[in-house]
């Protein structure tokens, strides 16, 4: 991000950005920067806190009051709203574990998505939108063509695409479905407690567990590298495949 | 949370481990502009956001994709190549990545001038030289667009 405040400015175009990581900014020195306490992924703070954006934007568009440079300053304040997920949660979809075994990975996949599918249309009618559709128009174009690979027979990737590609896409379209449909369920679940819940408890995590286990195998040059880095968060790949 | 002591030793080795890596970018430039309330404000994310009907970003892509200032905020879905931040804030409310109803209230407002008629999306994983030449480009296109003062918002 940095970097492109250094390419624009040069090109005679002022900029000013949000921070993440503030040890990252103070390297590479972009002309302003506002660093901000906020969960990677969150720029401006939090979800349906107006108000809380409002200030950070307003915070960030103040650096163009600066007669010189570089500028990196400090937003003290933290994001609102984050429950804190440290004493544990419970998701009201709980996937019994010996469905799991009685189905099938492929099966329990399935089950899954049909059980999800009243909170996930929950979401969709309270938001009005859906991040699902990356891959194909629904979830179950995205849901197929994993299952594909697990029964070991891919499928062709769609037109223009590699076979990492697809294989990435319909991942992430499998996760936004989990999480909008969890988001949707009383109790108003933290981010943690949504990753929680899927990479400890679902059937979609031990997918995407071994579609990475396949990748990382393959000698298709689009599907290694996704099985090193794009498919399972550090976090969860340095836990042994459960979020902590 | 994004104090580095929030994260576990790992990801603050992972995170701080990339700073080696950085090109030396010399001094920073410093482009003067008009008062605050003068300027015409565009948003430049890297959070791999795109039109649904647009190409998603490729593995290490660096290039731009354009998104107009009246797309529904349902129209705009993400395909950065990244698992290792937050997605359900952005799931939830498209502003807190790409704030774009918050600039236009504050433009209603007169903190700024305008808002611009477009603005573009980047993919944030991909080498930081190999974005300079899609910048170069950009910023001709803003400079049409008649904006000076960039708003670049990361994941």
């Amino acid at each position: 991000m940095g970097a492109l405040g250094h390419y624009l400015e040069r090109e005679g175009i002022p900029t000013a950005q949000i921070s993440l990581i503030r040890e990252q900014t103070a390297a590479i020195r972009p002309p302003r920067a506002l660093w901000v306490p906020f969960m990677l992924g969150r720029p401006f703070g939090a979800p349906g806190a107006p108000d809380f954006q409002r200030s950070v934007l307003r915070a960030l568009l103040s650096l163009f009051e600066r007669a010189a440079g570089p500028v990196l300053e400090d937003f003290s304040e933290d994001a609102p709203g984050e429950p804190d997920a440290e004493g544990g949660f419970a998701c009201p979809v709980s996937f019994a574990a010996d469905q799991a075994q009685r189905k099938g990975l492929a099966g329990a996949l399935r089950s899954e998505i049909a059980q999800l599918s009243s909170w996930y249309e929950l979401a969709l009618r309270r938001r009005g939108r859906t991040t699902v559709g990356v891959f194909g128009t629904t979830v179950d174009a995205a849901v197929r063509h994993v299952l594909s690979y697990l029964d070991g027979h891919p499928e062709d990737p769609p037109s223009g695409m590699t076979a990492g590609a697809a294989v990435k896409r319909a991942c992430d379209d499998i996760k936004a479905y989990y999480s909008e449909a969890a988001a949707a369920q009383p109790g108003n679940l933290s981010s943690r407690a949504i990753e929680q819940w899927f990479w400890s408890e679902t059937a979609a995590a031990r997918a995407l567990l071994a579609i990475r286990d396949l990748c990382l195998v393959s000698d298709d040059a689009s599907l290694k590298p996704l099985g090193k880095l794009s498919l399972i968060p550090r976090t969860v790949s340095a836990a042994g495949g459960r979020q902590t | 949370m994004a104090r580095m002591t929030d994260f576990s030793d790992a990801e603050q080795h992972h995170h701080l481990d990339k700073i080696k890596d950085f090109p030396d970018f010399g001094e920073a430039p410093f482009v003067a502009g008009p008062a605050l309330t003068k300027r015409r404000v565009a948003i430049v994310t890297t959070a791999g956001l795109h039109l649904r009907s647009d190409r998603p970003f490729d593995s290490g892509a660096a290039d731009y994709r354009v998104i107009p200032g009246d797309a529904p905020a349902a129209d705009l879905i993400m395909s950065h190549l990244s698992v290792n931040f937050d997605r359900t804030g952005f799931q939830e409310d498209i502003n807190v990545v790409f704030p774009l109803d918050r600039l236009r209230e504050l433009a209603a407002e007169g903190v700024v001038a305008s808002v611009a008629e477009i603005h573009y999306s980047f993919m944030g994983a991909t080498q930081i030289r190999a974005l300079e030449t899609k910048a170069r480009e950009l910023a001709g296109l803003l400079k049409k667009d008649r904006v000076d003062a960039v708003l670049l918002s990361p994941v």
